[in-house]
C-alpha cells in the first residue's frame, strides 16, 4: 500500500515548569492511502498530542515538535510553513472532534459555517457554495438539509452535529480525517449510525482515517489496522484481526481483558492494576513495567524496543524478544 | 449574515420555518422584561426630541430676552427661562442632541479602541498582553474624572476634546471584558475546529471570537452611554466641557447653580434631564444583560 502519511520518530514534548513532559517521545505510525488506522490508549498515552502533532496545533509554549518527521505525501509537515500548513488543513487534512456539542460555533448558522469553510479552500461563489453545503448535509444523512442549513447549531441533537461537523470535515474533500474519539460523546444508537457513515464516506471518497478512541469496539469495527500507544510510545501495532486473536504486548492483554463479554457472567470486570504514570515521573525501563503482571526484573532497568513478529505485527516487550509467544499459558508457565 | 441567508431562499427555495436565532432569542426574552421596555421608552424618546428639536420647539435655543429672564415656568416658557431670558424647554431639548452625541460616540469610540486591543492581548498574550493590560491597569489606576480632567486640560476645553476624553478613560472597561471573554472562548473547540480547517487567525479572530463576545459588549456599551452622558455632564458642568452658549444639561446647571434658591426651575429641568436619559439607559442595559446572558436561559 502506498503510504500517505508516514509518522518516523515523532517527538512532541512539553516544556513545563516541573521539567519537560514527553507526551509524544518517539512514534512511528504509518497510514496507508484508504486505510483506517485506529489509534489506541488510556488517557493521557500522548493519542490526542500526536494528532495535534499531525496538525502543527501543538499549542507552543509550552509544547513542540522536537524530533521525527511527519511526511504527508511528499511534504514533511514538521518543516511546512504556518501558511503552507493551513493550506494543509482542512483541504488534506481535516479532523472531527469529541464533543459536536461545542465543536459548531453557536453564533452563525449550519450553512454559513460550512459555506464559510468551502470557500477557504475552493474558488466557488456563495451560491455554489450553499448548493455544496446542502449536497454534503444530504451526503450525511441529514433530513430537510435545505432548512438545516438555515439553523443555528442549538437547534440540532448531538448526532446531528456530529453528522454537521463530519460534513464539514469532508467538505474539501481530505485525503486523511482524522477523528478524535467522534463518538464518545453520543450515545451508543448514534454511534452505530456515526460509524457507519464513516465507513461510507471512506467508501465513497476513498479517505484515509486515523482513528482515534480507547474504545476497542470501535477499532474492531472500523479499523484495518491498530497502534496501541503508552506513555508516548507505540507498545504494539498489528492488523486488526491479530491484534484482537494474538494481542502479544501485555498492555493491549489487559485492554482486551477489561471489555466484558457477552456470553461471561461476572461481578467484576477485570482491569489493568494501577494508573497511568504521571509523564514527570516515568519509570526507568519499561513505562508499563510497574503495571505488568509479567514484568520481570529486566523490565525495570532497561527499556525494550519495538520488536517486529511478523505479519506486521510489531510489540515493544522483553517477552517477544526472548521468543515466547504470547498465549495465556506458556507466560504463565514463564512466570510461576 | 444577511445575505447568505438571501442566497439560501434563492438557491434552496422558499421554504422557511420558524427561524430562531441568538438575537431574535434575546429579543423575545427582552421583550418580557416591563423595566427594560420602559428604558428603551425613554431612550427612543431622547432620541425623537433630540432629532425633532427645531419641530418641537419655534424658538431659538440662544435666544436671549434679558426682559423675561429668570422668568417661571408659564404657557409661554414651559420650563420658565435663565438668567439671560433664555428658554429653558428649548435648551433642554436641544441639549438632548449635545448629550446623546456625546454619550454615543465616546461609547462607540471605547468600544472600537477597547475592543480591539481586548482582543489582541487575549489572542496573543504572552508580551503584548502584558503591556496591553499593564496599559489598562495605570488608567484605571487614575481617578476616571480626574483623567478626564487632564486630558480635557492637555486638548484644551471644548466638547469635542471631552467627548475624546470620555472616551479614553472607558477604554480599559472594554478591554478587560472582551480579553477576558477571549480567554474563554480561545479555548472552545469550534475554535480548534476553525484552526484545524485552516482558517488564518485574523479570521478566526473577526468571525468567530469577536461575534461570540458581542453579547457582553452591547450590555456594557448601553450602560456606559448612561456613565458617558453623565461624565459629560459633569465636565460640562465643571466648564471643561460644553461652551457657552451651546445647552448642554451640566452646563447648564453649572451657570443656573446660584440661582438655585430662587429660580429653582434652571437648575431642575436639566437634572431632570439628565437623570431620566441615565434612568433609561440603565434600565435597558440591565434589561439586555438579562436577556443577553446565557447563564439566565431557562
Amino acid at each position: 500500500m502506498k503510504p500517505l502519511l508516514n509518522i518516523s520518530g515523532l517527538k512532541t514534548h512539553f516544556f513545563t515548569a516541573e521539567g519537560v513532559v514527553r507526551s509524544v517521545d518517539g512514534v512511528d505510525i504509518m497510514i496507508g492511502e484508504g486505510e483506517t488506522v485506529g489509534l489506541v490508549g488510556e488517557s493521557g498515552c500522548g493519542k490526542s498530542v500526536t494528532s495535534l502533532s499531525i496538525m502543527r496545533l501543538v499549542p507552543w509554549p509550552p509544547g513542540k515538535i522536537v524530533e521525527g518527521s511527519i511526511m504527508f505525501q511528499d511534504k514533511d509537515i514538521v518543516c511546512l510553513s504556518e501558511a503552507e500548513m493551513r493550506d494543509i488543513r482542512g483541504n488534506d487534512i481535516a479532523m472531527i472532534f469529541q464533543d459536536p456539542m461545542t465543536s459548531l460555533n453557536p453564533v452563525f448558522t449550519i450553512g454559513d459555517q460550512i459555506v464559510e469553510t468551502i470557500r477557504l479552500h475552493m474558488k466557488l461563489n456563495k451560491k455554489k457554495a450553499l448548493s455544496r453545503a446542502v449536497d454534503l448535509l444530504k451526503q450525511v444523512g441529514i433530513p430537510r438539509a435545505e432548512q438545516i442549513v438555515n439553523e443555528y447549531p442549538h437547534r440540532l441533537s448531538g448526532g446531528m452535529r456530529q453528522r454537521v461537523v463530519i460534513a464539514m470535515a469532508m467538505a474539501c474533500n481530505p485525503k486523511l480525517l482524522i477523528a478524535d474519539e467522534p463518538t464518545t460523546a453520543l450515545d451508543v444508537t448514534i454511534q452505530a449510525q456515526i460509524l457507519d457513515l464513516m465507513r461510507k464516506l471512506k467508501k465513497d471518497n476513498g479517505t484515509s482515517i486515523l482513528m482515534i478512541t480507547h474504545d476497542l469496539g470501535v477499532v474492531a469495527e472500523m479499523c484495518d489496522r491498530v497502534v496501541v500507544m503508552y506513555g508516548g510510545k507505540v507498545v504494539e501495532e498489528a492488523d486488526v484481526n491479530t491484534l484482537f486473536t494474538a494481542p502479544s504486548h501485555p498492555y493491549t492483554k489487559g485492554l482486551l481483558q477489561s471489555i466484558p463479554s457477552i456470553d461471561q457472567e461476572k461481578e467484576w470486570l477485570d482491569s489493568i492494576p494501577g494508573n497511568v504514570p504521571i509523564p514527570s515521573e516515568m519509570p526507568e525501563g519499561c513505562k508499563f513495567a510497574p503495571r505488568c503482571i509479567y514484568a520481570m526484573e529486566r523490565c525495570q532497568t532497561e527499556e525494550p524496543t519495538l520488536y517486529e513478529i511478523g505479519n506486521g505485527q510489531k510489540s515493544r516487550c522483553f517477552l517477544v524478544e526472548e521468543g515466547a509467544r504470547y498465549d495465556g499459558n506458556t507466560i504463565e508457565s514463564k512466570t510461576s | 449574515m444577511q445575505s447568505t441567508a438571501q442566497v439560501n431562499t434563492q438557491a434552496a427555495g422558499p421554504v422557511r420555518t420558524r427561524q430562531s436565532s441568538p438575537w431574535r432569542d434575546a429579543w423575545y426574552r427582552l421583550k418580557k422584561q416591563k423595566t427594560a421596555l420602559i428604558g428603551l421608552f425613554v431612550i427612543i424618546f431622547f432620541i425623537v426630541v433630540g432629532l425633532l428639536a427645531p419641530v418641537i420647539t419655534s424658538q431659538p435655543w440662544d435666544g436671549q430676552n434679558l426682559a423675561d429672564k429668570l422668568k417661571p415656568p408659564s404657557a409661554q416658557h414651559w420650563f420658565g427661562t435663565d438668567d439671560l431670558g433664555r428658554d429653558i424647554f428649548t435648551r433642554v431639548i436641544y441639549g438632548a442632541r449635545i448629550s446623546l452625541w456625546v454619550g454615543f460616540f465616546s461609547v462607540v469610540g471605547s468600544i472600537v479602541i477597547g475592543t480591539s486591543m481586548g482582543l489582541v492581548a487575549g489572542y496573543y498574550g504572552r508580551w503584548v498582553d502584558t503591556i496591553i493590560s499593564r496599559l489598562f491597569d495605570i488608567i484605571l489606576a487614575f481617578p476616571s474624572i480626574l483623567l478626564a480632567i487632564a486630558i480635557v486640560t492637555i486638548l484644551g476645553p471644548g466638547l469635542s476634546n471631552a467627548l475624546i476624553a470620555i472616551a479614553v478613560i472607558n477604554v480599559p472597561t472594554y478591554g478587560r471584558l472582551v480579553r477576558s471573554r477571549v480567554l474563554s472562548i480561545k479555548e472552545e473547540e469550534y475554535v480548534t475546529a476553525a484552526k484545524v480547517l485552516g482558517m488564518s487567525h485574523a479570521r478566526i479572530l473577526f468571525s468567530h471570537i469577536l461575534p461570540n463576545s458581542m453579547a457582553p459588549i452591547i450590555v456594557q456599551g448601553t450602560l456606559g452611554v448612561a456613565t458617558a452622558v453623565l461624565e459629560a455632564a459633569a465636565l460640562g458642568f465643571l466648564g471643561l466641557g460644553a461652551q457657552a452658549p451651546q445647552p448642554e444639561w451640566g452646563k447648564m446647571i453649572a451657570d443656573s447653580r446660584q440661582y438655585i434658591t430662587a429660580a429653582y426651575w434652571t437648575v431642575l429641568f436639566p437634572g431632570l434631564a439628565i437623570m431620566l436619559t441615565v434612568l433609561g439607559f440603565n434600565l435597558f442595559g440591565d434589561g439586555l444583560r438579562d436577556a443577553l446572558d446565557p447563564k439566565m436561559k431557562q
